[in-house]
């Protein structure tokens, strides 16, 4: 008998230039290798999902580079989402164009929420991620109704919004998001374990699902935030591209601790 | 030659791709002229049920239900498939094509809506010689995204539980039906695709021959 939906393990691709890099809190990029390789290598060794984000689209104002997309999605038959620098509803067509399942809008749908129910209207809520960038306030008022205040951040991470991170899930999915790509900067590429209180204080803020991005180093590190973090998804690059992990041992440590994942991978 | 629907909602381009992959050609077009001529029909969904009033008013409605009395093999696909029911909710004015009993609804379930993720299918009795489903082993992974599901009523082919039972592929003759995304869904996927391609290629080879 089913045991109804899994968990999902999701692998990003972080690109700049058309090569996938990595860095430590969105700094200091290092290389590792090709997009397209790399997310069919990742989908062949379980990876539910393959996310691509061009994280310098925004801060260099250029358009996502669409031929990468193209080349990554050609042979990739798991759900593909592509995000970094979507402004328009015209980038966003552009982009299913070339083969993305799902788009995901950060900058852009803070400075102009009308785009998610735009690109929701035409395309589906399906295949709308809105993407935060969160950073804890420390020292901020906790209240019943936000118990983990966290600023959101855009421009990968450059720009402070001044927004609560609980309160714009809630705004993107009123507007029609269809998931939330919750990315922790306090966390992020510390491989010290994601930021649970903050992702299940969005994740039970909203009925849409929420993907936990951001300090992944651990098999441990995915039950806490799918069991304290009441993530519906987890996202994480670089353990995967330097091989530190390999998805079907991490789903078998998850299968272990009791959490439904999909296998055989 | 594969002859996909386009009723302008959303994005043909994963399902299109995956056919490439398997070495079958296809066509896009939303004439109802060429829907009545098709080898094979796929029509591929993502988003509102209401987008397919599109294909009742563009005559798309009346031409693939002549095709299948003519045998043609048919392949819906998420919303595709809801619309071979008799109806949605999601939008009670939108006639479906009425292939299977009863409307499809909005999940009842006090878990997330929508239902985004990989889930698993399970063979019902009437499923067990289902063509489409052919080499797919039972409780195989498939990836779903819908708010909407399909009651269990005749001609369901497997099941999926989330929260509820509900219809996850359906099967009568020439008209097949998946809740979920095979073009999303792996190996598992392109193997459904594949028993769809065989099935339809079986019936232009017949075709041909009369």
């Amino acid at each position: 008998m089913s045991t109804g939906i899994t968990k999902r393990i999701i692998a990003c691709l972080d690109v700049t230039k058309g090569r996938v890099v990595k860095g430590v809190q969105f700094v200091d990029l290092i290389d590792a290798g090709d997009p397209a390789e790399l997310a069919h290598l990742h989908a062949t060794s379980g990876a539910d999902e393959i996310v691509l984000l061009d994280i310098t689209a925004t801060s260099d104002a250029r358009p996502i580079l669409i031929d990468v997309v193209r080349r990554t999605a050609r042979q990739l038959f798991v759900p593909f989402t592509v995000g970094g620098g979507v402004r328009s509803l015209d980038d966003a067509s552009a982009l299913f164009d070339a083969g993305a399942d799902k788009i995901s809008i950060n900058s852009a749908a803070i400075k102009e929420p009308g785009i998610i129910t735009e690109i929701a209207e035409r395309f589906g809520s399906q295949a709308v991620i809105v993407a935060i960038d969160a950073k804890r306030k420390v020292g901020a008022a906790v209240s019943a109704e936000n118990t983990v205040p966290a600023e959101v951040y855009l421009a990968g991470g450059r720009i402070a919004t001044g927004r609560d991170t609980v309160e714009w899930a809630r705004e993107a999915e009123s507007r029609g998001a269809g998931e939330i790509l919750l990315t922790s900067m306090d966390c992020d590429g510390t491989r010290a374990g994601f930021d649970c209180p903050l992702t299940a204080a969005v994740a039970t803020a909203v009925s849409i699902p929420v993907i936990a991005s951001g300090g992944a180093g651990s098999g441990d590190h995915f039950v806490d935030v799918f069991k304290a973090g009441c993530a519906d998804a987890a996202l994480a690059a670089s353990i995967f591209h330097f091989g530190i992990h390999d998805v079907r041992e991490l789903k078998a440590q998850l299968q272990r601790e009791g959490i439904p994942v999909r296998l055989p991978c | 030659m594969i002859t996909l629907i386009d009723y302008k909602a959303g994005n043909l381009t994963s399902v299109r791709k995956a056919f490439t992959h398997l070495g079958q050609e296809s066509v896009v077009t939303d004439d109802p002229g060429q829907v009545r001529d098709a080898q094979a029909l796929v029509l591929p969904g993502v988003g509102h049920f209401v987008t397919c009033e599109r294909l009742v008013s563009s005559g798309v409605r009346e031409a693939v239900l002549e095709a299948i009395a003519r045998g043609v093999p048919f392949l819906g696909i998420c919303v595709g498939m809801q619309w071979q029911f008799a109806g949605s909710t999601e939008s009670p004015e939108t006639q479906g094509l009425g292939l299977f009993e009863g409307p499809c609804e909005r999940f009842q379930t006090t878990l997330k809506v929508p239902h985004v993720g990989w889930n698993q299918i399970c063979r019902t009795a009437e499923g067990e010689n289902s063509r489409l489903l052919r080499g797919v082993a039972s409780e195989s992974f498939v990836y779903f995204t819908h708010s909407y599901r399909a009651p269990v009523v005749d001609g369901v082919s497997a099941v999926t539980t989330y929260g509820e039972t509900f219809a996850s592929a359906v099967e009568r003759d020439n008209v097949f039906g998946v809740q979920f995304h095979p073009e999303k869904s792996g190996d598992t996927g392109l193997r459904i695709l594949q028993n769809f391609c065989d099935y339809a290629a079986e019936y232009s080879a017949k075709r041909s021959a009369r």
